[in-house]
């Protein structure tokens, strides 16, 4: 089936909504969601969304700014990082007026608390400035923006998985689509499409991310050749759940939560004496897995999955229960205990990508050193890098992202498809994604991609994970690549058309594969360690050589490296420490 | 230790009626139900249908009947279902909404009631500068309510869809109540026509059944009778008769 929209945006989470507010009050917008767009992973953010506001105490969006690029390692384009938090404050107070339920201050005003890595006055210390709904403050984000596009009548396809993009000329001119419930192939002809996708923790074993975070925007653009930029830089969450890495949000220790090993030591105290446990997330993953090599994790047996307790017990009666209700009972659901009465055994998780497809301020993508740009071709959210998260990425940040990109990039797509008129498609522009699904759907019998993504994530979590060395990185990619190699003789066991969520599962499959390659041969040359990029074999920073942001290009079985400089015209580059 | 899931199966292509597969699968007391699916799905049979996403019951994309239960697949362990070798667990799709595939049920009437209780802030008046201004305590009248993620157990546990399939159902019945609730908000009479009428909240007859279901805490029966007593005041207040459907 063919359909024709001035705007087609690619993903239901926070950043496609609020864009698809934008477009939508004056271009005919379509949004595709492969999943119901409530169920999007937006609404798994818990702790917060920072903003200057001021509602606690002084607060400066240049301190925010500040923030956000030392917390980065000095890899965020710093302009980009002062639009972050100077659009951060009438974000906030316009998704207040949309009904978004925040909690509020003694006065009625919004209610901030801390958060990693956000200080006042350049680092004086730790600072209010996370806005929350309780720990659910992106479920209220998703809710919120759902609502509103209710209220607009945007129109969504639901349960429509990407498959490819129709990319003519340095020009986008649409999208394919499978439609789940009748595995229909759609063609979406448009004057301009906007990836809002979101992340692909899947790549790893241990993840935060949803299963639906299989990176099909990235995958899809790099496959047409678009450079993905910063892809060594992922995200490891400290706090994830031992064993399942569900999330156990920043802000418990934003509420006075404390790390301890298995002496029962404060033992960020020795890594980040001023942070403490509110450090930024890499420094204090990177402290957990030290503990743990060192003997000083619960076990003691210095094995990769032993773990050390976030302990809440201290916190005032009531503050669990009222400010985190969603994080007790994740505790009891999968743990069976109470963190009043019992520390969380809590271990890093892969939690998010740093790094995706290049854009500019406007969310256009750009492709090159040069800034050259693809007419119509947008990108937002976690799968863009726009960049204001560098190597490091501070909690709140992202959706604030969300919110600030997302409606930076709907509204440049409202005005730019006022002047251009609707794009004429080739008629062949769905052959490849038929072939793609023709050929895992022929009836031949091949291997089923279960054991193939199992493979996948094993050998990123243990290669391309909080510590990393050349060996291992090579190891990685060499085993990426075979599995690339062998997915050529996947099958599928369904073979109905209603729903097939087996076909849909080796779609994802090759696009996890493929970013799964491009993170490996990002991260094996970075010869440095930066942020969350940390080399055993290349332990410091090296600005003379690498102050730089990788743009890594998909060529058949390789990948292809160049890069581009990082805006540093505000703050000059130093150690950083807190 | 084995457990055996007991799935009732259709496939609109090849079935003209559902039908339940056995499948012995090894698990840890403390598993999820959803990875024992998922354990099914990656190493013996590819063609198990269910929805999945978050599996820490916050996107609310894995309800179904878990041995007679409304329940997240990934918010019920093991241990809760089964207690030793080859126990038997029974998993169906969710009652009331049509069966597109084995355990995905096809929600747009779900989402249609949802949206026709207008589930977005309604406020005319001149956004202000800043935050609008609202007490935690305003807040809190309405807080679980935001809890919502719209899986639809609710409206599989609810018995009044058996005799009524027009019934708004507990769920965007709860979110009315979240709106007019909110101190912030302007719409209640906007919202009236839907909410005060024999199929909207005087359908609800305090089966709790909703409450018993929601994996969200939402005190579902309640909301519904603090909005009955809303409307019952307002019309009160302007000599007006509620829309029940009975007749004086």
């Amino acid at each position: 089936m063919k359909h024709e929209f001035e705007c087609v945006i690619v993903g239901s989470g926070g950043a496609g909504l609020y864009s698809a507010l934008e477009t939508s009050a004056g271009a005919k917008t379509a949004v595709l969601s492969k999943l119901y767009p409530v169920r999007s992973h937006t609404g798994a953010a818990q702790g917060g969304i920072s903003a200057a506001l001021g509602n606690r105490e002084e607060d400066k969006p240049e301190w925010h700014a500040f923030d956000t690029v030392k917390g980065g390692d000095y890899l965020v384009d710093q302009q980009a990082a002062m639009i972050l938090a100077q659009d951060a404050i009438q974000a906030i107070y316009d998704l207040e007026n949309r009904g978004l339920p925040f909690s509020r201050t003694t006065d009625g005003k919004i209610d901030q608390r801390r958060f990693g890595g956000h200080t006042k006055a350049f680092g004086q210390g730790p600072v209010r400035r996370a806005c929350y709904a309780a720990d659910r403050t992106g479920h209220m984000i998703l809710q919120t923006l759902y609502q509103q596009c209710i209220k607009n009548k945007v129109v969504f396809f639901d349960e429509f998985q990407v498959i490819d993009v129709i990319l003519e000329a340095k020009t986008c001119k649409g999208v394919i689509a499978i439609e789940l419930a009748t595995g229909e192939l759609h063609t979406f002809a448009a004057k301009s499409v906007l990836f809002a996708t979101g992340g692909f923790g899947r790549i790893f074993k241990i993840t935060s991310n949803a299963f639906a975070n299989t990176g099909d925007g990235p995958a899809v653009l790099a496959r047409k050749g678009i450079p993905l930029q910063d892809m060594e830089f992922f995200q490891f969450h400290p706090t994830g759940i031992k064993g399942l890495g569900i999330l156990i949000t920043e802000a418990v220790r934003g509420e006075g939560g404390i790390l301890r090993n298995n002496a029962g030591e404060r033992f960020m105290e020795q890594y980040a004496p001023t942070l403490l446990d509110l450090a930024p997330r890499d420094m204090v993953s990177r402290a957990i897995m030290t503990e743990i090599a060192a003997g000083r994790g619960m076990r003691g047996d210095k094995k990769i999955d032993d773990y050390v307790n976030l302990d809440a017990t201290h916190l005032a009666k009531g503050v669990l229960e009222a400010k985190l209700p969603d994080i007790t009972d994740f505790c009891k659901t999968y743990l069976g205990i109470d963190p009043n009465n019992t520390p969380i055994p809590v271990l890093p998780t892969a939690h998010y990508a740093m790094g995706g497809i290049p854009t500019d301020l406007h969310g256009r993508v750009v492709v090159d050193e040069k800034g050259s740009i693809i007419e119509g071709l947008y990108a937002a959210g976690e799968c863009a890098c726009v960049s204001v998260h560098g190597a490091n990425r501070l909690g709140t940040n992202s959706l604030l992202d969300l919110v600030v990109f997302g409606r930076r990039a709907g509204i440049h797509i409202g005005e730019y498809v006022k002047t251009i008129d609707f794009p004429a498609i080739p008629s062949d522009a769905a052959a490849d994604a038929q072939t793609w699904i023709d050929r895992l759907t022929d009836g031949k019998t091949g291997p089923h991609g279960g054991h193939m993504a199992e493979e996948m994530q094993t050998v990123m979590m243990e290669n391309i994970g909080v510590y990393r060395n050349e060996t291992g990185m090579a190891l990685a990619v060499k085993t990426i690549q075979n599995l690339r190699d062998r997915y050529g003789d996947v099958r599928v066991q369904d073979f109905s058309k209603p729903f097939n969520t087996d076909l849909l599962e080796l779609i994802e499959l090759k696009n996890m594969l493929d970013l799964a390659l491009i993170t490996g041969v990002s991260s094996l040359y970075r010869k440095e360690s930066r942020g969350a990029h940390s080399r055993q074999d290349f332990p410091d920073r090296d600005d003379d050589n690498w102050l730089k942001h990788t743009l890594a290009t998909l060529k058949g079985d390789h990948v292809n490296l160049a890069y581009k400089p990082v805006d540093t015209s505000i703050w000059e580059p130093k150690p950083r420490a807190y | 230790m084995k457990i055996i899931l007991k799935i009732e199966r259709f496939n609109p292509e090849t079935d003209t009626e559902s039908r339940f597969q056995e499948y012995t699968v090894e698990v840890a007391p403390t598993d999820r139900l959803l990875d024992a699916l998922i354990t099914i799905k990656q190493f013996q049979d590819g063609t198990l249908g269910f929805r999945k996403s978050c599996a820490h019951g916050v996107c609310g994309s894995d309800a179904m009947r878990i041995n007679g239960k409304d329940r997240l697949a990934c918010k019920t362990l093991v241990k809760e279902v089964a207690d030793a070798d080859g126990d038997v667990v029974e998993i169906k799709p969710l009652r009331h909404l049509p069966v597109q595939r084995d355990l995905i049920v096809d929600q747009t009437v779900f989402f249609d009631k949802y949206k026709s209780i207008q589930p977005f802030l309604i406020n005319d008046e001149p956004v202000p500068a800043k935050e609008r201004i609202q007490s935690q305590e305003e807040r809190m009248k309405f807080d679980d309510t935001t809890n919502c993620i719209l899986c639809a157990s609710c409206y599989s546990a609810c018995p009044i869809f058996d005799k009524n399939k027009n019934f708004l159902g507990p769920a965007a019945l709860s979110q009315g109540y979240r709106f007019i609730a909110d101190s912030r908000d302007k719409g209640f009479e906007n919202r009236l026509p839907e909410l005060d009428r024999p199929d909207g909240v005087w359908a609800c007859q305090n089966h709790f059944k909703c409450t018993e279901a929601c994996p969200r805490w939402i005190k579902i029966t309640k909301r519904i009778n603090q909005t009955k007593k809303m409307i019952q005041n307002h019309r009160k207040r302007k000599g007006e008769s509620i829309n029940d459907g009975t007749t004086d």
